[in-house]
C-alpha cells in the first residue's frame, strides 16, 4: 500500500488505518468518527489529503488545454482564483471531478481524486493541445485541509498572510505557514469554511505537527476518512466512484452549474447539449430516511408503488442532523421534493423522502 | 469501565460474548459484542435485534449493528428463545460502545442446548484467537 508523508503521524496518533484505493489512510483516530465530525462542525478538523493528485498545465497553450478538458468556463478564471468542475468523456460521462486553480495565464493546476491520478494524467496527456506541458506533481506535493468555523482564527497566528482577505475559492502563493513555504486556498470538502494548504511533500510532517497544535488549541483535531465522508455527505458534496463515474453525466449528477454549454468547446459538450435539450432521464437525488434504517451504497431504491427505480450511491448517518440520509439516481419525475421512496435495507423496505439541497448548510457569518 | 475481556464470559470467533445464569433451572444467556468488536465497528448508530419470543440459532444471524461506516451481522453464540431485549439500545446505541459488557448487552436467550457452551471460547482462548488474527 502507498503511504502519504504523514503515515507515521497517523500511526503515532493511534489512527485506525485502512486501504483506500491503494493508499494506507486513517479512517478514524481514537476518539471516533462522530467526535471528529462534531469537531469539524464546531471548531476545526484537519485532514491528510496528500494522496490527492496535483496536475500542472504549463505553457502558452495551458488555458486552451484546460478548457478542452473541463466543462466550466476557464476564460472566467483570474489569477489566484479556482473553480470546481468536471472532466468528461465524449459521451458526457465523468472522468473525474476536480478543482482547477489559475496561477498565471500560462499555468493552471488541477487537484484530482487520488484514485484517478493515473487515469486523469493519461486522459489529459492524450487530449492536450499544442504548447502545453502536463506535469503530474502529486508525489512531491503535500496537501492538508484545515476546516471548520474556527479554522481562520486558529490558523492566523501561524502566518502573516491576512486570511480574512482570502475569499472562498481564492488562493495565494508565496505564503508561509509555520515558517514553511506553502500555497493556501479557501476551499474544502466538508461544507464548512476552511483552507487547503499545499506544501512540499517533505515539509508535510512539520506542517502537520504545527497545525495539530493550532487545531487542538482551538478545540479541534485530526479527522479521518470516516468523518470526511459523513461531512461531505451532509453537505451533499458528491464522491467520485460512488455518486459520479464514467456512466453518469454532470447534468444527471446535479452539477449543471459547472457545465457551461454556451462557452468554449470542451470534450463532451455535444453529448451534454443533447442531453440538456432532451431533459435528463434520471437525477442524483437526496433523501432522508423517514423510518428506522440506514441506506448504504448499493442498496436498491423503490418508488411508492414498490417498483425498483434506482440504487443508493451514498448513504449513512448525518450526525449533525441526527437523521439518516442518502443519495441515489432515480427517474427525474421521482426527484421532486417530498416524493416518497423506500430503500431495501438488507431485505427490509424502509421509508425515505426526497429532499432538495444540502442536508446540512452552515450558518452565514 | 469493565475489563477488556471479563473472565466470567463465553466468547465466539465472531466477537460476541455470552454470560450464563441459572434461573429456576433454565440457563439464560445474556448476549452482546466484545470490546474488540466495538473497537472495529467504531461509533454504533443503530442496533437491530429480534423480538421477545423469537428463536435464535447458534452461529446464525440474529440481528445487525450499524456503525457510521458499515453494517455488520450479529451471530448467536447459542440456540434458544429470546426472553428479553435491551430495548434502550434503540434510542441509545452508544451504550454498545461505552459499556459493551453491561449496559450494552443486546438480548437474553433461554438456551435450549447447554452442550453448545462447549464450543465457545473462554476469555483466555478468545484473547489468544485475537492475537493470532492480528498476526
Amino acid at each position: 500500500m502507498r503511504r502519504t508523508p504523514l503515515y507515521e503521524k497517523h500511526v503515532r496518533l493511534g489512527a485506525k488505518m485502512v486501504d483506500f484505493g491503494g493508499w494506507a489512510m486513517p479512517v478514524s483516530y481514537p476518539t471516533g468518527i462522530l467526535d471528529e465530525h462534531r469537531a469539524t462542525r464546531t471548531a476545526v478538523g484537519m485532514f491528510d489529503v496528500c494522496h490527492m493528485g496535483e496536475v500542472h498545465f504549463v505553457g502558452s497553450g495551458a488555458a486552451a488545454t484546460v478548457q478542452r478538458l473541463v466543462t466550466n468556463d476557464v476564460a472566467r478564471l483570474e489569477n489566484g482564483r479556482a473553480f470546481y468542475t468536471v472532466a468528461c468523456l465524449k459521451s458526457g460521462g465523468i472522468v473525474d471531478d476536480l478543482i482547477v486553480y489559475r496561477l498565471q495565464p500560462d499555468h493552471y493546476v488541477a487537484v484530482v481524486n487520488a484514485s484517478n491520478i493515473d487515469k486523469d494524467v493519461d486522459w489529459f496527456q492524450e487530449h492536450k493541445g499544442a504548447a502545453c506541458d502536463v506535469q503530474d506533481r502529486s508525489e512531491m506535493t503535500g496537501l492538508i485541509a484545515f476546516q471548520g468555523p474556527g479554522a481562520a482564527q486558529a490558523l492566523q497566528p501561524l502566518t502573516t498572510f491576512p486570511l480574512d482577505q482570502l475569499r472562498t475559492f481564492s488562493f495565494a502563493t508565496d505564503v508561509t505557514v509555520a515558517g514553511l513555504p506553502i500555497w493556501i486556498a479557501r476551499t474544502g470538502y466538508t461544507g464548512e469554511d476552511g483552507f487547503e494548504i499545499f506544501c512540499d511533500a517533505k515539509d508535510a510532517p512539520t506542517l502537520w505537527d504545527r497545525l495539530v497544535d493550532a487545531a487542538t488549541t482551538a478545540g479541534g483535531r485530526p479527522v479521518g476518512l470516516g468523518a470526511r465522508d459523513t461531512l461531505r455527505l451532509e453537505a451533499r458534496l458528491p464522491l467520485y466512484g460512488n455518486d459520479l463515474d464514467q456512466e453518469t453525466t454532470p447534468l444527471e449528477a446535479g452539477l449543471g452549474w459547472v457545465v457551461k454549454l454556451d462557452g468554449d468547446d470542451f470534450i463532451g459538450r455535444d453529448a451534454l447539449r443533447a442531453q440538456a435539450a432532451a431533459g435528463v432521464a434520471r437525477k442524483l437525488t437526496g433523501f432522508v430516511m423517514t423510518e428506522r434504517g440506514i441506506a448504504r451504497h448499493g442498496y436498491a431504491i423503490f418508488d411508492a408503488d414498490g417498483a425498483a427505480v434506482g440504487t443508493v450511491t451514498s448513504g449513512g448517518p448525518a450526525p449533525t442532523l441526527g437523521r439518516n440520509v442518502g443519495l441515489g439516481y432515480v427517474p427525474t419525475r421521482l426527484s421532486v421534493t417530498g416524493t416518497k421512496l423506500s430503500i431495501d435495507c438488507r431485505g427490509k423496505r424502509v421509508g425515505a423522502e426526497v429532499v432538495s439541497g444540502p442536508f446540512y448548510k452552515r450558518g452565514r457569518k | 469501565m469493565s475489563a477488556q475481556y471479563p473472565d466470567d464470559l463465553y466468547y465466539t470467533k465472531d466477537h460476541e460474548w455470552a454470560r450464563i445464569e441459572d434461573r429456576d433451572g433454565t440457563k439464560v444467556a445474556t448476549i452482546g459484542v466484545t470490546r474488540y468488536a466495538v473497537e472495529q465497528l467504531g461509533d454504533v448508530t443503530q442496533v437491530d435485534l429480534p423480538k421477545e419470543g423469537e428463536s435464535v440459532k447458534a452461529a446464525e444471524v440474529f440481528g445487525s449493528v450499524e456503525s457510521v461506516k458499515a453494517v455488520s451481522d450479529l451471530f448467536a453464540p447459542l440456540t434458544g428463545k429470546v426472553v428479553k431485549v435491551n430495548s434502550p439500545l434503540s434510542d441509545s446505541p452508544e451504550y454498545v460502545n461505552e459499556d459493551p459488557y453491561d449496559e450494552g448487552w443486546m438480548i437474553q436467550v433461554a438456551i435450549s442446548n447447554a452442550k453448545e457452551l462447549e464450543a465457545l471460547l473462554d476469555a483466555a482462548a478468545y484473547q489468544t484467537f485475537l492475537r493470532e488474527q492480528a498476526e
